[in-house]
């Protein structure tokens, strides 16, 4: 397969900060790949989602997206190319749901002009995929935690990128929206989109995964095939605590038991 | 699903046909309701005989008319603008120290000048701009926070340098000539508009409004996080600088003219989202007609309601303080019913 994203020998230091995130960091990701990057807290994620996403530049090393370096994309191209939803999306005003997703279309509206007929139906097509159609007129403030990722995840959707970022997009939910974000996101990328999300929940990422990237400290310790990567050593090596993996009905349950 | 949608913007469209059939009655009302000859309209025969009551229409009222109407109307779409663009339902468009700056330029041409309308204007005008550059100047060399709290704080701190600054010209202006004129001229008021006033400020309050109401659907986009604008393809800082001066100018520009003017632009754009929703794209029309509506009223009562003018700025914030604690206190009605 050919890899969508490529990230070669990226140096990231935050301005100001004395210790740099990444240093001759390297990563490929394969075309229409579910990839789950697990790591401790702190360790870099969500700096390497806004690195692929053209929001942070690296100051040395090169980001490649579709085989194209990240900079030769204008940023309306970009726009339709990789989309996010981003860990906390506060919204500040009361926006319909419908409202709110039609800013998905904003790569495909000029900056002075207004969304047409056929971008409504494209954000009504993308909520009726996540199945909240129903809720299209109902205020953002006033929908649940799940609801509310799925309209989040909807509203990246019209954006029809080829590459989805998620950042943690299941943190915070009970085990039921959890497992409703997983399978939306399953048959999106069963639909050709590139889904590439960060977690906490190794069996999460287990069950849904084609592609694992393990990080600590700013390091890729691998990547690959749940299969290959999701081994006691490796995880425990990674999270830097004894974790048991179990195979149970074809799932692979990772865990820290506790002393 | 999308037919309820559509029927909601056709409600929105017929809402905004009425406010605009509405204000353009009201210009013309309030062109013709005066004190001439006691509390009352002029009726089309005595406009038609009167050469007295002609003049006064077409050289003092129509203008004055009109300048109510711009001024109701660009304050309330820089404050729509500005509450998007900094994320706070709470921003009003004099904060980055556009009102305090333009009274500040305002007493100066009065110590130094006397009461010359145009070193006023033009004084006022260049506070307030001199008040967002000092702002923005500020906000880039705070040390801590986002970019939306830095500026908040040094419109805060440039507000009150500036009015500190009036304070002292107050105390040592003339009791008997300076200080009245200062005072009037901070309480807000169209009693002095002329024509050339309201021409001189056209070219920068058309401009201004025109490119707020082309960039309003974009205006959604820039009230979001700085990630999901960004992933969604826009240049966060350089739109929301673009909408800002055009905020900023169109305020300074009719605030030159009418003195300090508060609330107008703070409790519009909440009447405005009430009836037609967040989206700028519905909301910021109705809030510009509704602006218009507002200050026009609130100017007919000021000129007519007592044999003295009442000043403009003690009027809105009046009746938009009462109509602010009315809509903070009732259930929004528009959302949650539609379902």
């Amino acid at each position: 397969m050919n890899a969508i994203i490529a990230l070669e020998a990226v140096h990231f230091t935050y301005r100001g900060a004395s210790q740099h995130v990444f240093a001759d960091l390297h990563l490929s990701i394969p075309d229409g790949a579910f990839a789950v990057i697990l790591g401790p807290n702190g360790t870099g994620k969500t700096t390497l989602l806004h690195l692929i996403l053209g929001y942070r530049r690296p100051q040395h090393g090169k980001v490649y997206l579709a085989g194209v370096l990240q900079e030769h994309y204008t940023r309306r191209e970009m726009s339709r190319l990789v989309g996010l939803v981003p860990q906390d999306e506060a919204v500040a005003f009361d926006f319909s749901v419908l409202d709110y997703t039609l800013l998905g279309r904003a790569p495909y509206i000029g900056p002075l002009d207004m969304p047409t007929d056929g971008d409504v139906r494209i954000a009504m097509e993308a909520l009726e995929m996540v199945g909240v159609a129903h809720l299209c007129m109902r205020s953002i403030a006033s929908l649940s935690g799940g609801e509310r990722q799925l309209v989040i995840i909807a509203r990246a959707l019209a954006q029809q990128p080829r590459i989805l970022l998620l950042d943690e997009p299941t943190a915070h939910l009970d085990l039921s929206n959890r497992n409703r974000i997983l399978h939306v996101l399953r048959t999106l990328n069963q639909r050709g989109t590139t889904v590439v999300m960060t977690s906490h929940d190794p069996v999460a990422a287990a069950a849904v995964a084609n592609f694992v990237v393990l990080m600590r400290d700013g390091k890729v310790i691998e990547a690959g095939q749940p299969e290959e990567v999701f081994t006691a050593e490796k995880l425990s090596a990674t999270y830097g605590v004894p974790v048991r993996v179990l195979r149970l009905e074809e799932q692979i349950l990772a865990f820290n038991p506790l002393s | 699903m999308s037919a309820v949608y559509h029927d909601y913007n056709h409600r929105i469209a017929r809402q905004l046909r009425y406010l605009a059939v509405g204000l353009l009655c009201l210009l013309l009302l309030s062109a013709l309701w005066g004190r001439y000859s006691g509390v009352s309209l002029l009726s089309p025969a005595e406009l038609w005989h009167d050469p007295l009551a002609q003049r006064l229409v077409m050289t003092l009222r129509l203008p004055r008319v009109l300048m109510a109407c711009l001024l109701g109307m660009g304050l309330a779409a820089s404050g729509s603008t500005l509450q998007m663009i900094f994320r706070n339902p709470l921003v009003e468009p004099g904060f980055l120290g556009v009102s305090q700056g333009a009274a500040f330029g305002a007493a100066c041409a009065i110590m130094l000048f006397g009461t010359v309308p145009f070193a006023v204007q033009g004084l006022a005008l260049f506070f307030a701009g001199l008040g967002v550059v000092l702002s923005y100047l500020l906000a880039r060399h705070i040390r801590f926070g986002g970019w939306v709290l830095r500026l908040v704080l040094s419109g805060i701190a440039v507000s009150a340098l500036f009015a500190s600054g009036v304070g002292v010209l107050k105390y040592v202006a003339d009791p008997l000539t300076q200080l009245p004129e200062i005072v009037f001229w901070m309480l807000g008021g169209l009693y002095a508009v002329t024509w050339s006033k309201l021409l001189s400020i056209l070219p920068v309050v058309v401009p201004s409004l025109a490119v707020i109401l082309f960039m309003r659907w974009r205006l959604n986009l820039l009230s979001m996080g700085e990630q999901t604008a960004f992933s969604l393809g826009a240049a966060p800082t350089r739109e929301r600088a673009i909408a800002l001066a055009a905020a900023v100018g169109a305020t300074a520009a009719v605030v030159s003219v009418s003195g300090v003017v508060g609330w107008v632009g703070l409790i519009v754009p909440h009447m405005a989202r009430r009836i037609a929703g967040s989206d700028a794209q519905k909301s910021l029309p109705v809030a510009l007609l509704m602006g218009g509506i507002f200050a026009l009223v609130c100017d007919n009562v000021a000129r007519t309601l007592l044999a003295g003018e009442i000043p403009l700025g003690t009027l809105t914030s009046l009746f938009g303080a009462g109509l602010f604690i009315l809509l903070m206190t009732t259930a929004n009605p528009w959302l949650r019913s539609t379902t």
